[in-house]
């Protein structure tokens, strides 16, 4: 299934890494918003919006190794972030898309504003299409049900595809195989 | 025709830039929309949208109550509609009590209907579209050319000029550059607007839920950033359940952009919080405008079952030539035409309805089963029975009309054109007939038709008979084609009838809305070709084989004329195309081919009626491979040649392109 995500994900564009647990997958976040730049200045912050995967995570220490990374989200910080942080529900193979119910302001901030959104996932929430998905989800409790597929595109110049436009422009998904305690 | 219109053709079809922009894109889309739907049903898919959207339409009021109170449970304002006026009242009301300065919209072709930029800045309101394609018209000043690609008729370099001009800073025509400008310039807005306006891909009942599907990330922003949400929803994107939504949203996409998902599809339901923890006002308008009219129609309630993909414009072969806006109105291409008749008025259509050469295309590939191509022709047929045909054209029926007259005036055509006549081909045409050959060539009619040349055939008596339905081309330009056909049939031990009655199949009159002379067609040939007991009716021209198999029935259905309704069924049943005939022929060993003949190679194009109404495509090449022939494929072996039979008679400056010739 894994496999199966991974291709339809990378031609539209994502980028699909995989790791064995949360301790792995948080030492390669603290490298890449390093590596990104993120700093405590406009235009260069992170944002990480609240999920179970960050439960009995250290966010005060976190935020003392990398700078500028912050846990608190306003909208204003939303749109001065280079990187944003959120956890999505599942992922689909037919198309490659990650789905969650982002009701919560702070998960759809942070997956709209910034240059870069990072999304996390277990790898046991891949489903194989919409058929499935539709049986999870449930717009009686959920008021704003997203479907991302790679970054923000278009085509609307000469049909030349272009990427990011006013979404993200890239799109780093995190595939978690055993969350721990998070779930 | 208007003149304003016939200019708009002619500036459109000389407009490299538009012409070589459209043909590189609908080349391309018709190989990236097979590829998306791989290891799709297409046929089960669109039969089960069609089935939803269908059940919807004949639902609405239902539907709109149920949408109202799933929906204002969940905390949204839900207003129907009636007009457009009501739709922009209640609009400018809300953003006039929220004291609205400015405004952010993702792409609504519902308020491109209403005309609803305009009325929101003549109060004085900023509006921002930030779709790329639709700011781009917007700072241009246009109408949207496509319903999903705004743009789709601009180049790059005209883009450049226009940004350059926004942000006053001279720009490349570097595309990435231009998308980046797009990106900062419309950022600070999505920020600052007190009011955002989006569409609605679909509206679902059960759950009061409305579907937003876009690739750039600005219907997200649109909803997310301003206090007040309003969602412009025409009620034909209802939908009864929430499942209801899975087999649109695999369609949708794929047939509009070949992907297999565009990158967000957000479903709201009700307020949200906003990103100062109050709750967002939203306000969804569902708009009638003439859809309920329309869904009560019998002839166009499956309209209604259309879901916005615009590929019906894609694989046009008018629309890749003349771009949308010719069309003049909000809606452009087939589907355009028939919500401009309704949306409008049916006088709106008159000149754009005439466009559609009937070739069938875009009812192939239609995800809601809609058939667009028959929907224009009742189109045709209505503003004929409001206003008659024109003069010319009433003059050339009335002619059809009578198979004596017009075959003598065939006949004497054929004398007449001599002197015009280079090769095989006519360049000038007398009489009515001369429009015909402004710049391009037809075939020269024959001295001797085949209704003379068959009486000099002589035939071996065989015990089975076949009737040989000519047509006019066969019958008069193409006579030699009749006699080998007779030479075949007799060669598999049939005797072929001509009868002499049969006269025009039609279809000109059909295709031009004038339907009593078509009923009147139909009649002479159902007498004439059920007078003698034969097994098969066959005809090599697909145009009247379509006219045989389907459009008598369908004229007389349209009519309400029921007397000859047996005897067309009856005709029906016997009619068959002369390559499905051949074919069968060879397969029972009546036609013998020599085995191992190497006679070269040769291409084959399909015609329009035989590939997409009869759905013959393999027979003529099974049998040109048989008799020895290799077949190599052609580039688009199916596009329209653009002859489309009479409707060269009033769209000479479209097909006058080489690309069609």
């Amino acid at each position: 299934m894994f496999e199966k995500f991974k291709i339809r994900a990378e031609a539209v564009g994502s980028e699909v890494h995989r790791f064995k647990n949360r301790t792995e997958a948080l030492d390669f976040i603290t490298r890449f918003l390093k590596k990104e730049g993120v700093s405590d200045a406009p235009k260069s912050y992170a944002l990480w919006a609240d999920s179970p995967f960050l439960n009995g995570v250290d966010r005060k220490s976190m935020e003392a190794d990398i700078p500028g990374l912050k846990f608190d989200i306003t909208r204003q910080l939303a749109a001065d972030s280079h990187v944003g942080i959120s956890e999505m529900s599942y992922a689909l193979t037919d198309t490659g898309s990650l789905v969650a119910d982002q009701s919560a302001i702070e998960d759809r901030l942070v997956s709209t504003l910034p240059v870069i959104h990072v999304a996390i996932i277990s790898t046991d929430n891949i489903l194989d299409g919409k058929a499935a998905v539709f049986k999870k989800i449930n717009p009686g409790n959920s008021g704003f049900i997203a479907f991302i597929t790679g970054p923000s595109r278009t085509a609307d110049i000469e049909r030349v595809l272009t990427i990011g436009v006013h979404g993200p422009k890239r799109l780093v998904i995190i595939f978690v195989d055993d969350m721990g305690g998070s779930k | 025709m208007k003149k304003k219109f016939k200019d708009s053709i002619f500036t459109a079809v000389n407009n490299p830039i538009l012409t070589g922009a459209l043909g590189k894109f609908s080349e391309a889309y018709k190989i990236n929309r097979a590829k998306a739907y791989e290891g799709i049903d297409f046929e089960a898919l669109r039969q089960n949208i069609a089935d939803r959207k269908a059940y919807a339409a004949t639902h609405l009021d239902a539907l709109a109550a149920a949408f109202k109170i799933n929906a204002e449970a969940k905390g949204a304002k839900v207003f129907k509609a009636n007009s457009a006026e009501e739709a922009v009242d209640y609009i400018l009301k809300v953003a006039k009590d929220n004291n609205v300065k400015t405004v952010v919209k993702s792409k609504s072709m519902a308020s491109e209907e209403i005309h609803l930029n305009k009325h929101l800045e003549d109060m004085g309101v900023s509006v921002r579209e930030t779709d790329l394609g639709e700011w781009i018209i917007q700072l241009a000043g246009q109408k949207p050319s496509h319903m999903v690609m705004p743009a789709i008729h601009m180049t790059k370099e005209e883009v450049s000029d226009l940004f350059s001009k926004e942000i006053d800073e001279r720009l490349s025509n570097d595309i990435p550059q231009l998308v980046e400008v797009a990106r900062n310039e419309l950022r600070s807005k999505f920020l600052e607007a007190d009011m955002g306006i989006s569409g609605g891909n679909l509206a679902v009942a059960e759950t009061g839920s409305i579907v937003l599907v876009s690739n750039e990330g600005n219907a997200r922003m649109v909803t997310m950033l301003p206090k007040i949400h309003i969602a412009l929803v025409g009620i034909e994107k209802f939908v009864e359940k929430f499942e209801d939504v899975i087999p649109i949203l695999t369609a949708l996409p794929r047939s509009a952009t070949a992907q297999l998902l565009t990158s967000y599809v957000s479903i709201i339901t009700g307020a949200t919080p906003n990103t100062d923890g109050t709750m967002k006002d939203l306000h969804i308008v569902l708009m009638d405008n003439k859809r309920t009219e329309m869904a009560n129609d019998a002839k166009f309630a499956q309209a209604m079952q259309c879901i916005r993909c615009g590929s019906c414009l894609n694989v046009c072969p008018i629309f890749r030539l003349v771009g949308g806006h010719v069309f003049g109105s909000t809606y452009t291409g087939g589907i355009g035409t028939i919500l401009t008749a309704w949306f409008e008025q049916l006088q709106n259509s008159e000149d754009i309805q005439g466009l559609c050469i009937q070739c069938g295309n875009c009812k192939e590939i239609c995800p809601g089963k809609l058939d667009i191509p028959e929907m224009i022709l009742e189109i045709r047929r209505r503003l004929v029975v409001d206003k008659g045909q024109s003069i010319a054209q009433k003059a050339i029926f009335s002619v059809v009309n009578n198979r004596k007259m017009f075959h003598a005036m065939l006949r004497t055509a054929s004398i007449g054109s001599k002197p015009f006549t280079k090769g095989n081909y006519i360049r000038h045409l007398p009489f009515f007939l001369s429009d015909l050959t402004e710049g391009r060539s037809l075939p020269a009619i024959a001295a001797v038709p085949f209704r003379d040349e068959f009486k000099k055939i002589k035939q071996p008596k065989c015990s089975e008979k076949i009737a040989f339905y000519s047509g006019c081309l066969i019958d008069f330009a193409y006579p030699k084609m009749g006699i080998d056909l007779v030479k075949i049939l007799n060669r598999a031990g049939y005797e072929v009838v001509y009868p002499q009655d049969q006269t025009c199949c039609g279809a000109p009159a059909r295709y031009n809305g004038a339907y009593e002379v078509a009923a009147n067609n139909a009649v002479d040939n159902i007498k004439a070709l059920l007078r003698e007991d034969v097994k098969y009716v066959v005809s090599a021209c697909p145009t009247c084989t379509v006219a045989l198999n389907h459009e008598f029935i369908g004229t007389f259905e349209s009519l309400g004329q029921t007397e000859h309704m047996e005897d067309a069924k009856k005709l029906a049943a016997k009619t068959i195309d002369f390559s499905v005939l051949a074919k069968m022929l060879v397969d029972e060993g009546r036609i013998k081919l020599k085995e191992g003949q190497k006679l070269g190679k040769v291409t084959y194009h399909d015609s329009c009626h035989l590939k997409r109404t009869l759905k013959v495509s393999e027979q003529p090449r099974e049998v040109l491979i048989r008799a020895g022939y290799e077949i190599e494929e052609m580039f688009e072996c199916d596009m329209c040649c653009g002859m489309g039979g009479s409707y060269s008679m009033k769209q000479s400056q479209i097909l006058k392109i080489p690309e069609l010739q």
